[in-house]
């Protein structure tokens, strides 16, 4: 039997610190600190230098002074006498309001693209191909622009929806007697609130509440007992109580369509879509579909084709196969990239500044910096804004991604 | 005595009846036509609905595009000539050819220097993206950023050959001591190469003239060739740096992974256009009033920082893809870790990666054109600014922008195509 003998105790020496790979990592580190502090220091005294040769300090009183200038599309209360820092508030709405929108549109023709360009007829699949690949490859930029100028000129002027009073056969009326496109934008109708409509919502929230109860019941029920309940009672818990709410307080909500008859000049009433919202909206929305098409197709796509033979092959029928075997296997592959999809409408939503939308781009970064010459602090709260949404969207997606991953050993 | 009736049938056949046709219904282009359009009354709706939007499309672009004017000096004429027809007006294309491509301001006799860069970077780029071109081709690769600086900016050809000196210096300075130990050679190629510019810059002093092309400022380039010069620099700058952030981002030193992950997340989570506005108004803030970095300078230092930060997250999910056993392997086999990095890890994370990173690469092509919101003049810019705005072109949209989206289109789609090609070629797993 050897005897191990002990590693010979060994004193501390420097070269240790190069070659011992106990100590190199720390050594490693210390020199990478050393320099980014050496770097930021650099660039910071140089920005403290050339501030104070410029006789400026940073500060933030800029937000509390009037904007002065105007904003054509705005969610809340605002005109030119408005602080700054409502004007950005103006704007981050604005972007908010462009990106949801955007995210909606765009899930829709990106579903529907995706999935019509693997279907089996011919000319469907390649004209899918053709718009996939016409907008993947030309920068959002272009399209942007394009698609703005084909909303300004195919627009036509307000002028031909009036009727004056009915004195007028108006030129054109208005689709579904509630939209009117024009070069100033769409007007859709607008929703008003009579006596009651707190009643309408609460029914509203209850049928959402019922609805998942429903549900987590007819599943408790079938893997207790093995009783399958019939699937209707749930849409009926969702939208019943609304109906009945609505059908019982009648002035609860209106829709106001918009007016063409009381002014001669404009359109009242309704909700303006202003022609740079509707073009940044159509633009983004159109642009990044292609983006979730694909996403879309190689979602399916990763899908083998065993899975949906073996659930034949257990007896499920073809509804159920989507539901239970397909679905939740392709959704785990499409959505992580569809919210970073997400996040890019988001960001690209910053190019209203091309169209003429107040975005917060428009409003802090664009006329704000300019007009009050504080570029440092207009850029980094713009940097700010975008970082907490971005931040918090990534958030919400590990939390998804945690609870969708493959449990592995 | 035999079952068969030979003897007592009339006929027997002794050859085989040649096969009949198939139905009319099942071959040719009826069967086609069954099978891909018409399988289902859904299909047949939806094939309707396709042929009506083809048709749309046809009607609406076919007269414009017959009807194309090439020939005229301004719109009116153009209209004047078409006399109401619907047509479109290319002759702004013709006209404004050399804007388009070069900017409005780099000086006309010079054209044929960028023309000659870009046509010498397909030379320079093809032996990376082919490689059973033969492998000395990569010598010129390597002399094309060097050429190209010369050829687009000017100046005396002693710049370029300085700083190329400077790292052929440096390169050897590594290779000699390298063997001894990787510190010393990395501290050694540095101090010769800042050695080599530094006598460089002394030599540049007197021979300012030797062989000098015009000068050309930054501020002078623009139109197409803007997108092309921030998209090739940029991306090719981005790459190595990417797969440092990516390595750092991964590596189990804490504070090297802190600090990639910060930059990561902090220029993922921003929008490349306040990123140009930091450049455009911020960053001349960060270094000293006599440094005078020019706009194109500072521009290309923040989509590099934007493009690598995007790359590293490509490569990192490369890098997380791989089997833990080829790190143990590695390990195992007593590679230390840059020789394992080097050697195992990294060729296989990049192979995993490539379809990201052309992704990346295309997309960042693609937000060159972000540029003309702070004001620069490359193809969008010059497009919404000088040309749109001139008497003779004002209205040009639809052509002019046509013309940017094609080109666009050309570019980044074959792009995307060679790297599916790429990826099949690659390929050495079987599915």
């Amino acid at each position: 039997m050897t005897a191990m003998s002990d590693a010979p105790t060994q004193s501390f020496r420097l070269s240790m610190l190069l070659y011992d790979t106990r100590y190199r990592g720390y050594t490693i580190q210390f020199i990478v600190i050393l320099f980014v502090v050496l770097a930021v220091g650099y660039l910071v005294s140089n920005l403290f230098a050339n501030l104070a040769e410029q006789g400026v300090v940073l500060t933030y009183d800029f937000l509390e002074q009037p904007a002065g200038y105007d904003i054509n599309q705005t969610l809340i209360e605002y005109n030119n006498q408005s602080s700054h820092l409502r004007a950005s508030v103006v704007g981050a709405l604005n972007t908010l309001l462009v990106a949801a929108m955007a995210c909606v549109l765009a899930t829709i023709l990106g579903v529907f693209a995706g999935i019509l360009r693997l279907s089996n007829n011919w000319l469907v699949a390649k004209l899918m191909a053709i718009y996939v690949e016409a907008f993947r490859n030309v920068p959002v930029l272009i399209w942007i622009i394009i698609i703005n100028t084909v909303v300004t000129s195919v627009g036509s002027s307000p002028r031909v929806f009036l009727t004056r009073g009915g004195s007028v056969e108006p030129e054109s009326s208005l689709f579904l007697g509630m939209f009117a496109f024009t070069n100033r934008g769409l007007y859709i109708p607008s929703i008003g609130l009579g006596s009651g409509w707190l009643v309408v919502l609460l029914a509203f929230v209850a049928g959402i509440l019922g609805f998942f109860a429903w549900r987590s019941y007819v599943k408790k029920k079938l893997f207790q007992e093995g009783s399958l309940l019939p699937a209707w009672p749930a849409w009926a818990i969702l939208f019943g109580p609304v109906i009945l709410a609505m059908v019982l307080l009648p002035g609860a909500l209106t829709i106001l369509r918009p007016d063409v008859a009381s002014n001669n000049f404009n359109i009242q009433d309704g909700v303006l879509l202003g022609r740079p919202l509707l073009a940044l909206w159509l633009a983004l929305s159109i642009y990044t579909g292609a983006f979730i098409a694909e996403n879309v197709r190689a979602g399916i796509l990763a899908i083998s084709k065993g899975q949906t033979e073996a659930a034949a092959a257990l007896g499920l029928r073809p509804g159920r196969i989507m539901n239970l075997v397909i679905l939740p296997q392709a959704l785990r592959v499409i959505i992580p990239p569809l919210i970073s999809q997400y996040l890019n409408i988001t960001k690209n939503s910053s190019l209203a500044i091309a169209v003429g939308y107040a975005d917060i781009t428009a409003t802090l970064g664009g006329i704000t910096l300019n007009q009050t010459g504080r570029a440092i602090e207009c850029v980094l709260l713009l940097m700010l804004f975008y970082l907490t949404i971005s931040l918090s969207i990534s958030a919400l997606m590990n939390v998804y991604n945690n609870s969708v991953r493959l449990k592995e050993r | 005595m035999s079952d068969t009736h030979a003897q007592t049938v009339a006929f027997v056949r002794e050859t085989e009846i040649p096969p009949s046709p198939p139905p009319a219904s099942e071959a040719g282009v009826i069967k086609w036509l069954r099978e891909n359009l018409f399988s289902s009354i859904a299909n047949s709706i939806l094939t309707i609905l396709g042929l009506i939007a083809v048709y749309y499309i046809v009607v609406g672009l076919g007269p414009w595009l017959a009807n194309s004017i090439w020939q005229s000096d301004s719109l009116a004429e153009c209209r004047e000539i078409l006399d109401g027809a619907n047509g479109a007006c290319f002759a702004v294309i013709r006209e404004r050819w050399n804007q388009l491509l070069f900017g409005f301001r780099y000086p006309v006799d010079e054209y044929w220097r960028p023309a000659l860069a870009f046509v010498l970077l397909f030379v320079a780029i093809l032996p990376v993206l082919f490689s059973h071109l033969p492998r000395k081709l990569l010598i010129g690769t390597a002399l094309y950023p060097f050429l190209a600086f010369w050829l687009i900016w000017g100046g005396s050809v002693l710049i370029p050959i300085v700083a190329l000196l400077g790292f052929v210096v440096g390169a050897v300075a590594y290779s000699m001591i390298s063997a001894r130990s990787f510190v010393g050679a990395i501290a050694a190629a540095v101090i010769a190469a800042a050695a080599t510019w530094w006598a460089g810059g002394l030599l540049l002093r007197i021979g300012a003239d030797f062989l000098a092309l015009r000068a050309v400022p930054s501020r002078d380039l623009g139109g197409f060739m803007l997108n092309m010069i921030l998209g090739t620099v940029c991306v090719s700058l981005s790459l190595p740096i990417g797969i440092v952030l990516a390595l750092g981002r991964q590596s189990n030193l804490p504070i090297i992974k802190v600090l990639c992950v910060i930059f990561i997340e902090f220029v993922r989570g921003v929008p490349l256009i306040t990123l140009l506005f930091v450049a455009s108004v911020i960053l001349a803030y960060f270094f000293p009033p006599e440094s005078n970095l020019d706009l194109v300078l500072r521009v290309i230092i923040m989509i590099t920082m934007f493009a690598s930060a995007y790359i590293a997250e490509v490569i990192r999910g490369g890098l997380a893809a791989l089997p833990r056993g080829q790190y143990e392997a590695a390990d195992s086999l007593g590679l230390d870790y840059a020789q394992s990095m080097r050697l195992i890890i990294l060729p296989q994370a990049l192979k995993i990666s490539i379809p990201g990173i052309v992704n990346v690469a295309v997309g960042l092509f693609k937000d060159t054109t972000l540029v003309a919101i702070i004001s620069m003049y490359d193809l969008v810019g010059l497009i919404r600014g000088p040309i749109l705005a001139s008497t003779d072109w004002n209205g040009v949209y639809w052509e002019l922008w046509s013309f940017a989206a094609l080109l666009f289109f050309v570019i980044c789609y074959g792009i995307s195509q060679y790297s599916q090609w790429l990826e099949r070629k690659l390929a050495t797993d079987h599915r």
